[in-house]
């Protein structure tokens, strides 16, 4: 088969993101099945992960808040990555649905980073025996983390134009992700508190399989739950952001009638 | 293109020696919220001395937050920056410029004003070289974050005090290795390693923070 049909239909696809319909239905179509396979995954895990994987040798049953933890940690490093890399493509290529992404990444990063710092602190209780510790690396590139969501959310609320507000804001997710690979690797720089790495590492990840599989499950439901709200959240900054065009005016009559 | 870059640091330094009340303010206020922490905390040897590297450094990462908020603001007032921005330089030097003007005026007398503070919490003295090596290590990379919060902020009217809020978080690395440094310059150990992750610090916001600062103020005027 020639190779030149392929490329041509990946750059359409492509071109196509940038279509505000179209993402728009797309994302409608896709958060359905996100929803319905995040619960399941959600259910089968926390199941699996609370009730059948076996108690750790030294931590017991406290440990088992890993399966919030871990996942909650990852998504809101991973999502941060996401909204500086969707801030530069819009800032770059100057499409409009990129910053739009980002916009809708932000509040949902920001949760999870909280939920990662509360788990961490109830996790930290039985085990290190303190809710949190002001001398551990990882904890406080942690909490900076938050403070880049708000700081890149109350910049974007300071500005009337959302034009400008896209573009400055997009900078600062940029500079920012600088404190993504500082967060991974805090705990190798500086072993203080905080556990080394555990799934991705040198020699494979070093937790044992009836608690690995129900992570990785947690893990994968914790992204599609990420997804999933997303989704629902794209649909409505696209609405806000297309208000004045024909297609959003057709749809929302079609709604009303 | 170097003409250019001349003029602009001769232009601002002297700005600056004219008014010469707004280059002393931050110097002020490192020394005033030093000397404000005895006040808060219980004045005696050995707790000034246990949280001395501490007050040194959070005084310059504020001082310097404050000296850095009308970096970019007057001159986009007066139409001057949208003439910098037309000028055959390229930005981004263009605002390297004004950051080495700026941090000359306020970075520089600060390596002056640091030693004097850090004796008067009972710093060995012996460590005061490596106080200011680590100092002058630090300054341009806490310059550079602040002209970028400046620039983010410079068509704000309330841009001044979002600023701490952007910035801030991203000072973290160098006030752990600016303590590090000082903490070990007090018990007398080697600082190398502190001093060498701060040189690496400000490599990185020296080459980097300059073409973002240049990109946000140029969307910012567009």
């Amino acid at each position: 088969m020639n190779a030149v049909p392929i490329r041509r239909r990946l750059w359409r696809a492509f071109h196509r993101l940038g279509s505000p319909p179209y993402v728009y239905r797309l994302a409608g179509r896709l958060s359905p099945w996100l929803g319905v396979t995040s619960c399941v995954l959600l259910a089968v895990g926390a199941f699996w992960g609370l009730v059948l994987a076996p108690p750790d040798y030294l931590q017991g049953d406290s440990f088992r808040i890993i399966y919030i933890h871990v996942p909650s940690a990852y998504l809101s490093m991973g999502g941060y990555v996401l909204m500086a890399v969707a801030a530069a493509i819009g800032y770059i290529w100057r499409m409009k649905l990129a910053h739009g992404l980002a916009v809708c990444v932000a509040p949902l990063g920001a949760w999870f980073t909280a939920l990662a710092l509360v788990t961490g602190g109830i996790w930290g209780k039985p085990t290190w025996g303190t809710y949190w510790e002001w001398g551990d690396a990882r904890l406080m590139f942690e909490l900076l983390l938050l403070f880049l969501y708000i700081g890149y959310m109350v910049l974007r609320m300071s500005f009337d134009d959302r034009e400008k507000a896209d573009r400055v804001s997009a900078l600062l997710a940029v500079v920012g992700v600088v404190n993504v690979p500082i967060i991974h690797y805090s705990v190798e720089w500086w072993t203080t508190l905080h556990q080394g790495p555990t799934l991705i590492r040198e020699g494979g990840p070093s937790i044992t399989m009836d608690m690995l599989i129900p992570l990785l499950i947690m893990l994968a439901g914790f992204s599609l739950f990420f997804g999933w709200l997303l989704c629902k959240r794209l649909q409505g900054e696209i609405l806000r952001r297309e208000s004045r065009t024909r297609w959003v005016r057709t749809l929302a009559a079609e709604a009303g009638a | 293109m170097l003409d250019v870059v001349l003029h602009i640091l001769r232009r601002d330094l002297r700005l600056a020696f004219r008014r010469w009340s707004e280059l002393a303010t931050p110097l002020i206020f490192f020394v005033i919220i030093a000397s404000l922490f005895p006040l808060a905390a219980t004045p005696d040897e050995a707790q000034l001395r246990s949280i001395g590297a501490a007050v040194i450094w959070m005084s310059a990462l504020l001082s310097s937050l404050l000296a850095l908020d009308g970096l970019f603001r007057a001159d986009s007032e007066d139409g001057s920056m949208e003439q910098l921005i037309l000028a055959p330089a390229p930005l981004g030097l263009v605002v390297l410029a004004k950051i080495v003007a700026h941090w000359a005026v306020s970075g520089v007398p600060l390596l002056v004003l640091a030693p004097l503070v850090a004796m008067s919490f009972y710093l060995p003295l012996a460590a005061l070289p490596e106080l200011i090596a680590a100092l002058a290590l630090a300054t341009p990379t806490l310059s550079v974050l602040a002209a970028v919060g400046a620039a983010l902020t410079v068509s704000l009217r309330a841009g001044g005090t979002i600023i701490g809020l952007l910035i801030l978080p991203l000072t973290g690395p160098v006030l752990i290795f600016g303590t590090r440094a000082t903490e070990l310059a007090a018990l007398g150990e080697s600082v190398a390693g502190p001093l060498y992750l701060l040189a690496s610090l400000a490599v990185l916001a020296v080459s980097l923070g300059p073409l973002i600062a240049a990109a946000a103020v140029r969307t910012a005027l567009e």
